[in-house]
Formats: C-alpha cells, structure tokens, sequence
C-alpha cells in the first residue's frame, strides 16, 4: 500500500470578511496527483509561495483538502475520525526550532508526543532514551532547549516526532534557518531515519544541495507538482529549473557550463567525483595532459 | 576615510568565572567603498564585530575610529554614526512595526531629526534603491512577500543614507530567487553609490561571487583577512574552523590531484569552467 | 547573556529537600507562610526559626543564595520596618524631633520585619529546591480536585511551562529589536514620560507581533504531535509520593504542634 496517495488534490485558502461572505480566495494548490512508497526519501522543492509547506500540512491533517482526496496510510484526510491516527502515522518538523519545542527540558520535549498519545510511563523513557540516541542528542536530555544550537534543537524535534513511532515523517523547510554545520546535522538525522529507521520522509527545502541524495524530487511552481523524477532526472533540466528560479547544485552547474562550452558531458552530474572521474576520462582521451596512473 | 578598529577585545558574563571572550585582540580597517565579506561558524564572534562598528556595544579594551576620531570620546555623536555606518541585524523584517511601509522607511531618517517631507523624501529613494514599487508604499509590511518585507527593512538602513552598510545574513531563508535579488541590489548600491559594504554570511558561494576582500573569524579571533583567492586557497585551514571553501574549490583540487595540470584559484563557477577548459586545451 | 538568567532560581543539588515531591513542598511552604502569622511571642518564633534552620540546613543550599531573595525586597523592608517603628502608638521609648518611637512599635517592626524575611526565606527554598517542570507538576496535582468546579488545572500547568520556556526566550528578542531600533536611530533613554512611552513603540511591537507568530507556531506544532488537552494523557514523571514524603509531612505536623504548644507561653 502506498503510505500516501492523493487524486487530484486541491487547496484554497479563503478570507472571510465580517459578514460572513468569502472576501479573498487563493488557490494554494491544484491538480496534485501523489504516489509515495513506504520507506522513501522524498524532497519537494520550489520557490516561496508555490505551496510546499500548504502540501506539507495536508499530509498530517492540519489542513484538509477543498478539492480532490488525500490518503494518508490508506486513511482519507478529510474525515474527521481518521485525524488523530494520521497525525500519529505522519510526524511534522517545522522551520522554526524555536516555537516548536514545548518543554523546558529536552528529554521532557521527546516525551510529549508520547504523552499525548497515552503510552505508559516506562514505554515513554524507553523510547526518548532510544530516540535521542538515533539523533545523537542523548547526552543532552537534562539540557534546557534554550542552550542548544539550531541543529542540535532541530535533531531534539525530530526525535520527538519519532517517539510517536510514525511511519512517515515531513520536514517543512527544517534547515531553513541554520548554519551550513546546523544543516549538515539535520540531514544526517534524516538520512538515518530513513535507512535504519526505514522511516518515510518527505524533504521540503529550497536547498537543492540538500536533495540530491532524495529517491525522487517533487518541484513545485504556483499550487502545481510541475517536474518530477530522480533527483538526476531533474538536475539534468537546468533551463528548466531556472525557470522556476530554482538553484542547481554548484557542481552541476559548472558541468552544465562546461557543456554548453561543448565538452561532451553527461546530463545531470551530481557529485564532485562523477565530474572528477568525467573530466579526468576526456582528459585522457584528448591525451593532452598525460593522467597520472591510479 | 575608513572605520578602523584597534586591538579590540570584549568579553560579556556577570562574573570572571562565567565570562567569555567574544573578541580577542582584533585590529581592523575597512575603507570606503570597499565590498567586504565576513565568514565564521555561528558563535565566533561575527555578530558582536559587527555590533562595535557601529557602537552598538562597547569594547571592553581598544578603540574604535570613525574618519579617524574615537567614536568612544565623551563628545562623540554616536547616534549620528549610527546613521554613517547602518546595520542591518538578522531577519530584520523582524523590526517593522508601522502601519505602512513609507512610515516604517521614514523611522530612520525621522530619528536623525529631518523634517517629515525630507524624511519621506528619503525613504522613497531608499524604497527605490531596493526595487520596492510605489504600490507598496500604503500597503501593511504583513501584505507583503518574505522577500519583498526584508528589503522594506534594508531601505530602512538606507534611508539613514550611511556611508557604510552592514548586513548580518541578509538572505538567511529567502529562496534562491530572493536571495538573488537582495545580493544584486546590495551589489549595485555597492557599484552605483561607492557604499562600503560588509557582509557576514554562511554562504561561501554568495562571499565568492561577491566580495573583494573577506575577513575569517574563529573564536572570536581574526584569523584571516585576505582577497577572495587566497583565503579560499586554505581548504583545509578553513576545515578545521568548521568552514568551508565553495564546492568549485574542491573539484578542482580533485581534478588537480588526478594529474590535471590545472589552476585552483578560482572561486566562481564561471572562473573554474574557464580553468579546466584551458587545463584541456580549450578556447575558454 | 539574556539566555543564563534561571525562572525560579533552582540550585541544582542531591538533597533529601530535592527529592521531595513538590506537593510535600509546596503544601509546606503554604502552611509555613501561614504559620509565621499566628504567633506574636518569642517562643513561637524559636520554633518557627528552628524548623526554618532545619530545613535550610537539609536543602545543602548555600545561604548566599537563600539572601538574595532577600535582597530584592530590602527596600520594601526598611518602608515597612520605619513605618511601623514611628507609627505604631503605645508607651514611648524614645523621641526624635516631632517623631516618637513606641515600646510597642520596635515589637511590631522586628516581628513583622522576621515575618516578612521568613517568608522570603522559605518561599526562595522552595524554588530553589525544586525545577519549574516539578513546581507546575505539582500545582497541577494539587489543583486537581478542583477540576469539579471548573477549575482548569492542566490547562493552568502547561501555560506555566510554556511561559517558563519562553520567557528567556522573548528577553532575548526584546534584546535584539531593541538594538535593532538602536541602530536606526531611535533612543529609549532620553527624553520625558511621555516621549519614553512613545519611544516604546517600535519595541513593543515587534514583540507582541513575534510573540503572537510564536504561539501560532507552537500551537501547530503541538496539535501537529496530538496535543489534545489533559484527557488521556499519560506522564513521563508521574508524581507517587514515598516514604520520605509521608515523613516529610510528620515533620510539618510536628513542626504546627509545637509551634501549638508554644503559642502557650506569653
């Protein structure tokens, strides 16, 4: 089963003025049509204000769509009973890392989550002891929040979302506010999550640096999925993602250049050794430099 | 004509037990017109360097020159250098706090006493000089794009008309296009004005695209202070202070480890495109 | 910086007072507070001081810290002491210049100047006992029972711990807008009443503004991890009182008996 599907999803915010008529509709998303295998890694990608954190928050119920349907691990979003069970089947870690950790103390933040849920008092140390340790924050857990860096809070809410036990967890632009070392972390939280853990997650982000290492990149442009694919698929469209004022990555950026510079290239180079060993294989080929044997 | 900092140190904490030095012994100048980039991890001092150039804090030891006169002298105006040297903190759109956007712009200009007509005056160039139209200037800041709300609080900097502009991570979570536009207006102010600007940031690419001269602090040290090329030739000093050079950097130190006679230096994707193609033999 | 400052002032130690749950505290706290009321004689004041010794000397906290409560009020203290020296009528003991000072009124002003230092003295041992996560834990157990007439004690808990967790943060924002402001020009020293109160404008702003985002975002992000009030909620630190605790209270019964026995002698 997929753990999320959606048919032809669609979203509109809406103003209301105070005499109670629609003042201000926006369509915030249309025409999404979304297959996510369990145990994925997922980025979607797109500019502010094409509506990856609207998507972000159809996927645990925050918002439900106005149009079309969205399954979440086989539960329709948009009736009320299923609420609570997708909430707890698809965790959400916010931009801020400020607003959102609730207790004062961190093991006590992990334990929240489970808390609410109405796990037993041992079940709950067992699984924030276990969790901490998966994001390599466990010697913290006496720490006030407020003395940690941005990475390290970042890490805390993702081990208390994964204290719930979700199946699936969605990042809303986690790294946007940290330092490159901050971000580094919160990606290697995420890559563990989903290769040990075999947690779902879905990347939202406008770091393409970030998605290369995703199964498959969503891009999206005004409410629309507009390009998918692998993340090679998609960096070998350049114009396109320009067009979308999207980044590539600096080194598929210089091979693109040197490509249109008429170096024969492969299309969508995503790694500073592919573009090493290419450039180093033309080299030898041309037998203008003589390449030392390795 | 320059801001000058000499052996500066600071420390903050109530006692000698809890106190850490934020600045350690940094002696500086920085010359009008000059495009300067600042780089280090969070925690090392960037931000506080920035705070002492414009008397935001005061050192604990050394001095501060503005024009060569000591902005910590008894009859300094230090609120009139506030206006030479405008900083511009972190997620500044964070300050607004007018109705519109003309009144927030006009807070600057209305503090260093002109009249409302020249201080709207002001604040319609400096609204102009960071792309926001003139639609805008009635509209609430809340009305307004991430992007376009953090360049109403540039313009509140620039409506000071300073003479040095200092910008703590003026792109931190925009999106590349955001980014983009921010970084090419401040580069034509640069350009167009002659205004010094120094830039701290996390992004080596936007220091290498931009900058002539970058400044590296590590624990509240200056560690290096040198042009684009030669501070970025230091990958591996720069690794150890959690740093790092861009990423074209380090394909051409691999490329140059297989055996291909080709030049480092460069810090651009423009630049090292036209380093391997000469390295191949190519018509760059 | 801004950050360090410690709610609540809890001084981190293993004492027998630590491990208490905080219901035995605060219940003590309460009935001592009350207790230093009672008594107007120096018997009942030995034991009062007695009992305090005791407990400050089981809290292993150093008196420096148990002072600077004190401190805070001082001013507040001397108000109240001369007050009550030149003001409380009876047989006079002692006159200066139109001013008369009463046998009576150095009795009210020393018991009402130990009363007060008591009370801040058994108050700051709570706090500095007990972390801010255990003082809401506790409060919200006390006010448990009152749930009957609508009292809403968790509700009244988790906004303690909220604010406990934000206000060190929002001191930090008001730091910064402030330097912020600073550097646009703007002056929050100089300047009469009213141009101060106008002054703060450009800061209050952007806080309630931050403020309102913040708790915007944590409602979300709270409702995101099924936060769905008390109901059904399990405790990572459900509070079960021991053997200490039932001891404790003994000694707070002891301690009203024989503060009892010793309202007897006047």
């Amino acid at each position: 089963m997929k753990i999320i599907h959606s048919e032809n999803l669609g979203y509109e915010y809406q103003s209301v003025n105070e005499q109670g008529e629609v003042e201000l509709a926006k369509q915030a998303l249309s025409g999404i049509n979304l297959d996510i295998e369990p145990g994925d890694f997922i980025a979607i990608v797109g500019p502010n204000g094409s509506g990856k954190s609207t998507l972000a928050k159809q996927f645990n119920a925050i918002l439900t769509p106005t149009e079309g349907t969205l399954w979440v691990d086989g539960k329709d979003t948009a009736q009320e009973a299923n609420t609570w069970e997708i909430r707890q089947n698809t965790g959400m870690v916010f931009q801020n890392p400020d607003n959102q950790i609730i207790a004062g103390v961190v093991e006590e933040d992990v334990g929240f989550g489970p808390e609410n849920l109405g796990v037993p008092t041992e079940e709950i140390w067992k699984r924030v002891a276990e969790c901490l340790k998966t994001v390599g924050m466990y010697r913290y857990r006496k720490h006030s929040p407020n003395k940690l860096s941005g990475g390290q809070k970042q890490r805390v809410a993702i081990a208390g979302v994964m204290a719930m036990k979700p199946k699936c967890i969605v990042m809303d632009e986690p790294t946007a506010m940290l330092d490159p070392n901050g971000r580094r972390e919160v990606l290697q939280a995420a890559d563990e999550l989903n290769k040990k853990a075999h947690v779902t997650v879905i990347l939202i982000t406008h770091y393409m640096e970030e998605v290369v290492y995703a199964d498959r990149v969503f891009v999206m442009d005004q409410g629309r999925i507009v390009m998918k694919g692998t993340p090679r698929e998609i960096f070998s469209q350049v114009e396109t993602l320009k067009k979308y004022s999207l980044d590539v990555p600096q080194v598929t950026m210089l091979a693109y250049e040197l490509q249109k510079k008429g170096l024969p290239l492969p299309h969508g180079i995503l790694t500073n050794r592919e573009l090493i060993d290419e450039i180093v294989a033309l080299a030898r080929q041309e037998k203008k430099e003589p390449a030392r044997p390795d | 004509m320059s801001l000058k900092l000499e052996q500066l140190s600071y420390s903050y904490g109530d006692h000698k037990v809890y106190e850490i030095q934020a600045l350690k012994d940094i002696s500086l100048e920085i010359r009008s017109g000059e495009f300067v980039g600042v780089i280090g991890q969070t925690g090392s001092g960037k931000s506080t360097l920035m705070q002492m150039m414009n008397a935001l804090e005061k050192p604990g030891e050394g001095k501060v020159f503005f024009h060569g006169q000591d902005v910590w002298a008894a009859d300094f105006d230090r609120k009139g250098l506030r206006s030479k040297v405008g900083l511009v903190f972190q997620y500044p759109e964070h300050q607004l706090f007018e109705s519109d956007v003309l009144s927030d712009v006009c807070f600057g200009p209305k503090n260093l006493g002109l009249s409302p007509q020249e201080a709207k005056k002001r604040a319609k160039e400096a609204l102009a000089l960071v792309g926001v139209e003139e639609a805008c200037y009635k509209m609430s800041p809340f009305e307004l794009s991430g992007g376009q709300r953090r360049r109403v609080a540039i313009a509140g900097v620039l409506a000071m008309e300073p003479e040095f502009l200092i910008l703590d991570e003026p792109t931190a979570g925009l999106d590349p296009k955001g980014r983009d536009e921010i970084l090419g207006q401040i580069a034509l102010l640069h350009r167009q004005k002659g205004m010094g600007v120094i830039l701290v940031s996390h992004s080596m690419e936007d220091v290498a695209r931009y900058v002539e001269r970058i400044l590296v602090m590590d624990q509240g040290r200056l560690v290096y202070d040198g042009v684009p090329r030669e501070i970025f030739a230091r990958c591996e000093q720069l690794a150890q202070m959690g740093l790092a050079a861009p990423n074209v950097t380090y394909i051409l130190h691999g490329l140059k480890e297989k055996g291909l006679q080709v030049d480092t230096d460069p810090v651009t994707v423009e630049e090292a495109r036209d380093a391997i193609l000469r390295a191949l033999g190519r018509e760059p | 910086m801004i950050r360090d400052i410690t709610i609540g002032q809890y001084y981190p130690s293993e004492s027998a007072l630590h491990r208490l749950d905080p219901r035995v505290k605060i219940i003590g706290t309460l009935v001592y507070v009350i207790s230093l009321f009672l008594f107007r004689n120096p018997a009942g004041l030995l034991v009062a001081t007695l009992f305090l010794g005791f407990c400050i000397g089981l809290s292993k906290v150093p008196l420096s810290f148990i002072f600077k409560g004190v401190r805070a009020i001082l001013v507040f203290l001397l108000i109240t002491v001369v007050f009550n020296l030149f003001l409380v009528p009876g047989e006079p003991v002692l006159r200066i210049w139109k001013l008369t000072i009463s046998r009576e009124g150095i009795h009210t002003a020393v018991f009402t100047a130990i009363r007060l230092i008591y009370l801040i003295f058994g108050s700051s041992l709570m706090t500095l006992t007990t972390t801010p996560n255990h003082l809401t834990d506790g409060l919200e157990r006390l006010l448990e029972p009152l749930r009957i007439i609508h009292v809403p004690a968790h509700e009244v808990a988790m906004m303690m711990s909220i604010a406990l967790r934000f206000i060190p943060i929002l001191l930090e924002e008001t730091d910064k807008i402030m330097k912020a402001q600073t550097a646009r020009g703007a002056d929050f020293e100089s300047g009469g009443l009213i141009r101060k109160v106008k002054g703060l404008v450009p800061l209050l702003v952007p806080l309630f503004i931050s403020a309102f985002r913040r708790a915007s975002d944590l409602a979300l992000a709270m409702e995101a991890r099924c936060y769905r009030g008390g109901k059904g909620r399990t405790k990572m630190n459900p509070l079960r009182y021991t053997a200490g605790d039932r001891i404790a209270y003994g000694v707070i019964l002891l301690y009203l008996i024989l503060l009892t026995v010793a309202l007897r002698f006047t």
